[in-house]
């Protein structure tokens, strides 16, 4: 028997595969395919303080292993989530969910989790720190020490439970912005958000998606996902969710060995519905054949 | 909705750049005319959303374009299997039909309106049908349609067969209870603007999931926000933000 149980910031996880935030929408439209109590956790849609349409479509583009898209953050907003969508789920769900929070000032993210705090269902925050900084130029704050900084000491103060930043790739020296985020008290970290991509139509000479540019994900990003998570676990004390990319039990393995404490699985969701459960039972024969009896014993393994 | 492996059992070309391919395999998850199918296919990222033309007990068949890379993919298999989620979207509501519907298809949205016309027919319900092409060369399953034994209306753009014009042309001088429709969006927005009944259309977008997962297909409607995969891609006409 092999232990497929991690420990993500004091909660027990089953397995440590989390579906990513934006690609499995408040758990329903899964639970209508398997039980999605066999996931560790899963983090829900990027909320915000207001409910928000969104980008105008198109908002997706094929790529080699990979897609862009372009959502914009489309939700119901925060007191939709909590007295619509949470009450849902927890018929479908009984473990602890993660809150992924979204905004534009730091204000909004402080908000936003000081109104979600209470509900029960909710074992940690994701704070997606990719979002433009409307009182900071239009910038990301995920981009800059000092916004990163200020966001995660103004969403400690207003919740009780653990807060993992979700950081960007696109930064000249993600190391630097993790570090940021564990100084001002940030208990985790979860990366790599999507990279900045763009397609043209060849027929039209247009974008393919409406809002120009957009976010990369899939396969293809897995090598620079591990890199990151290697790079960031190796610099900070506070456990690391390794994302990007991911679509198999051995990718879940290799960015373990990286130093994920945890694993975010993203697109590969939205090609195959069945991926997250897929990998979970999977994982024991992948971890035989690797000789390796507990997960938690290989995080950070890489020689 | 449910995932499962069909065997390709007969593809071939109706016109040019227009194919019919018949798959086997579980189609129970299908219960609606209207509804897609979205396709895996070997070395793209994405599956490719398809809308159903015919379903037996165990054979859904499909009426596609070729397009873009993957669609071209698809029109050079003759034999092999392929990874299908079945049973996507809502599909179009019989139950509004009235005695004497019509079934306005444009070009590739021909397709759905075949289902729909077996699946009234099944009720007692004899719609007038309107196909609308650009030209004679492109024009596909008229005799599938005459077969049923309903009227059939041909349109072309150019006047090369049937009424010359578009679909609307052919509207003018039908008399009709509802309309299901399906076809390019600016022949949507004719129809919506030409009928002078309720109806329902069928839309187009680009899709991540095809399952509600992922909010890429999103549109704004008078009755709130709708995936177009899920929550569609039938809309009500009176629904449609025009």
């Amino acid at each position: 028997m092999v232990d497929t149980k991690v420990n993500l910031l004091g909660i027990t996880l089953d397995n440590p595969i989390i579906p990513a935030s934006g690609t499995f929408g408040f758990g329903y439209e899964f639970s209508e395919l398997y039980d999605i109590n066999c996931l560790g956790t899963f983090s829900f849609k990027g909320t915000t303080l207001e409910p928000r349409f969104g980008n105008p479509t198109p908002r997706i583009a094929e790529c080699s292993s990979g897609l862009i898209n372009s959502v914009g953050l489309q939700n119901p907003g925060v007191d939709k989530v909590i007295g619509e969508e949470l009450p849902k789920l927890a018929k479908v769900f009984n473990k602890k969910v993660m809150a992924n929070v979204s905004g534009f000032s730091v204000e909004e993210y402080r908000e936003t989790c000081r109104r979600l705090n209470d509900c029960e269902q909710i074992g940690w925050f994701e704070v997606n720190v990719s979002c433009p900084n409307v009182h900071g130029g239009g910038l990301s704050f995920g981009t800059s020490e000092k916004a990163v900084s200020e966001v995660t000491k103004a969403v400690k103060e207003v919740t009780t439970k653990p807060i993992i930043l979700k950081l960007s790739p696109n930064v000249t020296d993600i190391v630097s912005i993790a570090k940021a985020c564990e100084d001002a008290g940030a208990d985790g970290v979860s990366l790599i958000n999507t990279l900045l991509g763009m397609r043209i139509d060849l027929k039209t000479r247009k974008p393919v998606v409406a809002n120009r540019m957009g976010g990369f994900s899939g396969d293809a990003i897995f090598p620079v996902a591990v890199r990151m998570v290697h790079q960031v676990s190796k610099a900070v004390k506070i456990p690391v969710i390794g994302m990007g990319g991911v679509s198999s039990a051995e990718d879940v393995i290799e960015i373990m060995l990286a130093g994920a404490t945890a694993v975010g699985v993203g697109a590969a969701n939205l090609v195959n519905p069945y991926a997250c459960r897929d990998i979970i039972n999977d994982l024991p024969r992948v971890m035989e054949k690797y000789n390796i009896k507990s997960l938690s014993e290989i995080i950070g393994g890489c020689k | 909705m449910k995932q499962g492996l069909f065997e390709i059992t007969n593809n071939v070309a109706l016109t040019k750049d227009v194919m019919k391919m018949t798959l086997k395999g579980d189609v129970s998850a299908i219960t609606n005319a209207g509804q897609f199918i979205n396709i895996k296919i070997d070395g793209l990222f994405l599956r490719r959303p398809i809308s159903v033309y015919d379903l037996d007990k165990d054979t859904v068949t499909i009426i596609y374009k070729i397009v873009g890379k993957g669609t071209e993919q698809l029109s050079k298999m003759k034999d092999g299997k392929l990874d299908i989620l079945t049973g996507l979207g809502n599909g179009y509501d019989l139950s509004l039909s009235g005695e004497k519907p019509v079934l306005i298809g444009g070009g590739v949205g021909v397709p759905p309106m075949y289902l729909l016309a077996k699946r009234l027919i099944e009720k007692g319900v004899y719609p007038t049908v309107i196909l609308g092409f650009n030209t004679k060369e492109e024009i596909f399953c008229e005799k599938e349609f005459k077969e049923l034994g309903l009227d059939v209306l041909v349109t072309t753009v150019d006047g090369s067969y049937g009424v010359k014009g578009f679909v609307t042309d052919a509207l003018k001088n039908v008399e009709y209870s509802y309309f299901y429709t399906c076809g390019p969006e600016p022949m949507l927005k004719a129809v919506y603007s030409a009928s002078s009944t309720q109806g329902e259309m069928s839309f187009e977008e680009r899709m991540g999931c095809g399952f509600g997962a992922c909010m890429g297909c999103s549109c704004k409607t008078l009755t709130g926000n709708k995936r177009i995969c899920k929550e569609g891609p039938v809309m009500k006409k009176e629904e449609i933000l025009w």
